[in-house]
């Protein structure tokens, strides 16, 4: 029992250490980027942690998130709370369009999904489309912004996402899905039912996406579609998960505060050593601890959150 | 002859347009264990799959208790008390208790609870490393964790697909002796094996020869018969 307190105890440090940070660091869109990858880490590593699909254009789900928000408010009329409700409904709709995907699997999968989030963005960006979407010239919320208000509802996604997580790593369901991620067909036998615990894993992961997406979208209110359907995200979700170690609490978020916030230290003093000192430290990861970095507790056997 | 608890019959599949099942079928009674014999290639594995509900059958009839459960999905045939392991039996990167988890996910909390305590004092090897992950585990702990992952579900009818692939004689006869004790209890077994070691658990055989059922009836009947007795156990 006191393993769920552990995770729930990290949990709970997490959100309060994110929700007070704006009174003690003045810079809130930084905050709101660490709150936006915690959550973006953790979103991917509920399907790539768990089911062990890795979804590399995990970033149409943000971008669907994004979009869905602006189309809400500008040809519904909707406030922020619905059209965050609107961008999470059209992420998931389009992990459920996407779920054929599951046919394929390992790299077949991650280049499938790589392709359809480039389709997705080759839609919204399309300039016939200028009427719906405003095309390639992106969206202006200025009527919605309120910096305040969207970092709270970041941290509260975050809140959602970890405890999700927490829920995972603890509950059957959870443990089933593991089972998936280290053999299918011994899951099967045993009598889990793998597509359906695959599909929930993907929608959970797609509809964290989508909540971020649209807060993202509400926090800096006027984008383009190559901002909000950036590769970046997707690569930078994958990595910081990968840095920290899947399948756990710590993993992702160690993954984020160390790598995130490496990436924003160096970017500002030694701009000019940025890539290559980065690129060190990915390599150096991937040659000695390919399980991330909480990989060095659990080999000993040490339980992590 | 006991009451029959599960049977197949005239079970036609296969993969693609190969086809390897041609109309086979076999029976066990409750309390029954029932030894299905057959060289490699045979079509063992993929009669398994098939009983298991992994695989479609083409044509052919299932019932198990008295029902048909000819489409029913693995889920719900594990729920009525079918339980399967396969030649690896285990998964190797959950702990010994992980892996009992998902061998009783569909049992209530305190009966799973009561029943990993029996397991586990049958299995003392497993209770001593309970956090331990199978993947580290000898092949005999592991066939053992397996065995109780299995058993975990509480099944009625325990199918297990060469229980004996790798593993030294020496743990082949603990396998025999621990799924002895189960018997037992009253659990039925259906075993696929090639070695023969396991007729000792046998009440029936039935040898699975090119995607037919052979030879069907006790291992006295089978000892009698010299063209099987050859086959299987060589000219001593």
């Amino acid at each position: 029992m006191h393993r769920v307190f552990n995770d729930l105890g990290l949990a709970v440090l997490v959100v309060v250490a994110m929700a007070v940070a704006p009174s003690i660091y003045s810079n809130q869109l930084l905050l709101f980027n660490f709150v936006m990858f915690l959550s973006l880490a953790q979103g991917l590593n509920v399907i790539y942690g768990f089911t062990g699909y890795l979804p590399f254009g995990y970033v149409g789900f943000f971008g669907a998130g994004a979009y869905g928000f602006a189309l809400a408010v500008m040809h519904l009329g909707f406030g922020p709370p619905g059209a965050m409700a609107v961008g999470a409904a059209a992420a998931v709709v389009l992990a459920l369009i996407l779920t054929p995907l599951f046919r394929l699997s390992g790299a077949y999968f991650a280049i499938a999904n790589l392709a359809a989030a480039q389709a997705v963005y080759e839609v919204v960006a399309n300039p016939a489309l200028e009427d719906v979407t405003k095309g390639p010239y992106g969206v202006s919320l200025s009527g919605v912004f309120a910096p305040n208000a969207s970092y709270a509802a970041a941290v509260a996604i975050l809140a959602f996402t970890l405890l999700l997580v927490v829920w995972l790593r603890n509950s059957q369901f959870g443990l089933s899905l593991r089972a998936i991620k280290e053999d299918p067909i011994s899951a099967a036998m045993a009598g889990v039912s793998v597509v359906r615990g695959r599909t929930i894993a993907w929608l959970l992961s797609a509809l964290i996406a989508g909540l971020v997406g649209g807060s993202f979208a509400w926090e800096v209110s006027v984008f383009y579609p190559e901002t909000a359907f950036s590769p970046q995200f997707s690569i930078f979700a994958v990595v910081f998960a990968l840095f920290g170690g899947t399948a756990t609490l710590t993993g992702p978020l160690l993954g984020v505060f160390i790598l995130y916030g490496v990436y924003n230290w160096i970017g500002i003093s030694v701009p000019q050593y940025f890539q290559l000192i980065y690129g060190t430290l990915i390599v150096a990861l991937v040659l000695f601890l390919p399980n991330g970095l909480v990989s060095l507790l659990t080999r000993r056997g040490i339980r992590v959150p | 002859m006991a009451d029959s608890l599960f049977s197949a019959a005239g079970i036609e599949a296969g993969y693609g347009r190969v086809q390897v099942l041609w109309g086979a079928g076999l029976d066990v009674g409750v309390g029954e264990s029932v030894v299905l014999l057959g060289p490699n290639g045979a079509g063992k594995t993929t009669l398994l799959k098939v009983l298991i509900g992994l695989m479609p059958a083409w044509s052919g009839t299932l019932s198990f208790a008295g029902k048909p459960i000819t489409g029913l999905r693995t889920d719900k045939r594990v729920r009525l008390g079918l339980s399967y392991m396969s030649e690896l039996g285990v998964f190797p990167g959950l702990s010994i208790e992980e892996n009992l988890h998902i061998g009783g996910q569909f049992v209530s909390k305190a009966t799973l609870r009561v029943r990993m305590d029996e397991l586990y004092s049958a299995f003392p090897d497993l209770a001593a490393r309970k956090s331990a992950l199978a993947g580290s585990l000898s092949g005999g702990q592991r066939k053992m964790c397996g065995i109780a992952k299995a058993l975990a579900a509480g099944p009625r009818l325990l199918i297990m697909d060469e229980p004996s692939a790798g593993l030294s004689p020496l743990f082949v006869f603990q396998v025999i002796e621990i799924l002895g004790r189960f018997r037992s209890t009253g659990l039925s077994l259906l075993i696929a094996e090639q070695n023969v070691a396991f007729l000792d658990l046998a009440d029936r055989v039935f040898t699975l020869e090119n995607g037919r059922i052979g030879f069907e009836g006790t291992v006295a009947a089978l000892h009698q018969d010299d063209a099987l007795h050859r086959a299987y156990f060589g000219l001593g």
